[in-house]
């Protein structure tokens, strides 16, 4: 298919066959990685602002190496050393941003929509590195990515995402990118933490841990996001641990076959088991691997033109 | 009113590739050192059955791999995101004659990409291109070193090659408006 959007806002507004093509096209990305060179010139003389409102580690330096293999010229930007503290609106930093010619704006902020808001006051291209508790677009790219690569297809598979489900973006982002590839996916966690309102998304919620885990293919654990949370959600982070946290008593009743995945930054004790998280059946370094290839594809993909995608040869 | 001429049918494909390949290893005389690298797409099923007849005529496997330039092509923000196939290059390209194989040669801009990408490869000894039929209109200094057959064009004119495709005879035909 043709690629026609400009900009990577969410997952809820693409169709499957989008998706497919941001995965295939990161497959030719992930080869890249492994070669002595791993430059491209794709983008070439593009400007791309890192706009970083709400901190994040992994995820800009994953998009900062991608940006960087695709040859483009970087701006990083973060909240505690810019002009946002000083009263500027996010709006007015973008312009600004905007009128020294940047082409590409990451955008991970707090509020939910902002990296929306900007796709209709800016020219430049936006992707949602991440925006509040709404979608995390990218990471759900990612995870299907790398379910797709270890077990070669998505559609039919039992997914559970287990954890801190009503804070997450993460998740938000994985139930729509899952549900249409045609996963099953249960959601597991604190009734607190996981309402039953999710289930308006097509997908099952229990907070009956071992039932979400024994016929499950993919197990997707959350971290619980403290930084979110107004108020105590459930008793102690002990008690969370105890009921669901992924043990080696929980984990030995799963399928054999059953991989592990974890958007990271992993509470080893809390939500994951120490020796569980570097088992050969964690994902999670692959994950982060995969995210580099993603976020390439998805840069190279956003950055065509209107012009036909079929070429006259030679 | 549309119009289409057969330039080239499955016999004269065969004539020409078993043409190039002879002349491949007049211009080469280290062999050992020649590799083929076909150009996705067009480029590719033709750089493997050249590979074959080099092989019979050497008595001696002639190494293929095949090489995506849509990454490094200098139109890529003017036009939808290109779909991108396989780059495999499954041996060393330093000190290699590497031949280029692709259908058709137009513009140059597609061999200009695939000189840059096989840079990331290794340094070749010497590059060299072979391609099914060369139809003019150059915007770049590139020639080609072998070429199966001259076709003069229009801008407006299209070469369409037909090879290894299931269920079409292999062909090349031009197409005009």
């Amino acid at each position: 298919m043709t690629w026609k959007r400009k900009h990577l806002l969410d997952i809820e507004s693409l169709t499957a066959d989008e998706i497919t093509t941001v995965l295939d096209t990161a497959k030719a990305f992930k080869a890249v990685g492994e070669r002595a060179i791993k430059k491209v010139p794709a983008l070439r003389g593009k400007t791309v602002v890192n706009l970083f409102v709400e901190p994040s580690t992994r995820t800009r330096i994953s998009f900062e190496l991608a940006e960087q293999r695709l040859s483009a010229d970087i701006v990083n930007f973060t909240a505690e050393a810019s002009s946002l503290k000083k009263g500027e609106t996010l709006k007015d930093t973008a312009k600004n941003l905007e009128a020294l010619n940047a082409d590409f704006i990451v955008i991970r902020h707090s509020a939910a929509g902002a990296p929306h808001f900007l796709s209709r006051v800016l020219n430049a291209h936006v992707i949602n590195a991440g925006d509040g508790a709404h979608e995390h677009p990218t990471q759900a790219l990612l995870d299907a990515f790398t379910i797709r690569e270890r077990k070669g297809r998505v559609d039919g598979l039992n997914v559970t995402i287990l954890g801190d489900i009503l804070f997450s973006r993460v998740a938000r982002s994985n139930i729509w990118a899952l549900t249409k590839l045609g996963a099953k996916v249960t959601l597991c966690g604190p009734s607190t933490l996981v309402p039953r309102t999710f289930e308006a998304m097509g997908c099952r919620v229990t907070h009956d841990v071992d039932e979400a885990l024994h016929e499950a293919d993919i197990i997707h654990l959350l971290r619980i996001q403290h930084e979110r949370q107004r108020k105590t959600m459930f008793p102690s982070i002990g008690e969370y641990t105890t009921l669901f946290g992924l043990n080696k008593a929980r984990f030995a009743k799963t399928k054999p076959d059953a991989l592990i995945m974890h958007p990271g930054p992993i509470n080893r004790g809390v939500e994951i088991d120490n020796e569980i998280a570097d088992c050969g059946r964690s994902l999670i370094l692959e994950q982060v691997t995969n995210g580099l290839a993603v976020r390439m594809a998805v840069m190279f993909l956003i950055n065509g033109g209107n012009g036909p995608q079929e070429i006259a040869p030679g | 009113m549309p119009e289409s001429t057969l330039i080239l049918n499955a016999l004269g494909i065969q004539r020409a590739l078993t043409r190039i390949a002879h002349e491949i290893t007049e211009r080469n005389e280290t062999m050992t050192d020649v590799v083929l690298i076909g150009i996705q797409r067009g480029g590719v099923p033709l750089a493997h059955r050249l590979g074959t007849i080099l092989g019979s005529i050497l008595n001696q496997p002639v190494p293929v791999g095949s090489l995506d330039v849509n990454m490094h092509r200098d139109d890529l923000d003017q036009r939808a995101a290109p779909k991108i196939h396989p780059t495999q290059i499954p041996f060393d390209v330093n000190g290699k004659i590497v031949v280029l194989v692709d259908d058709v040669l137009f513009s140059g801009r597609t061999i200009r990409a695939a000189m840059d990408a096989l840079n990331d490869f290794g340094r070749p000894r010497k590059i060299q291109l072979a391609v099914l039929v060369d139809r003019g209109h150059r915007d770049l200094p590139i020639k080609a070193d072998f070429v199966g057959k001259n076709q003069p064009t229009s801008l407006a004119e299209k070469v369409q090659v037909r090879f290894d495709e299931p269920g079409h005879a292999n062909e090349v035909i031009l197409h005009r408006p």
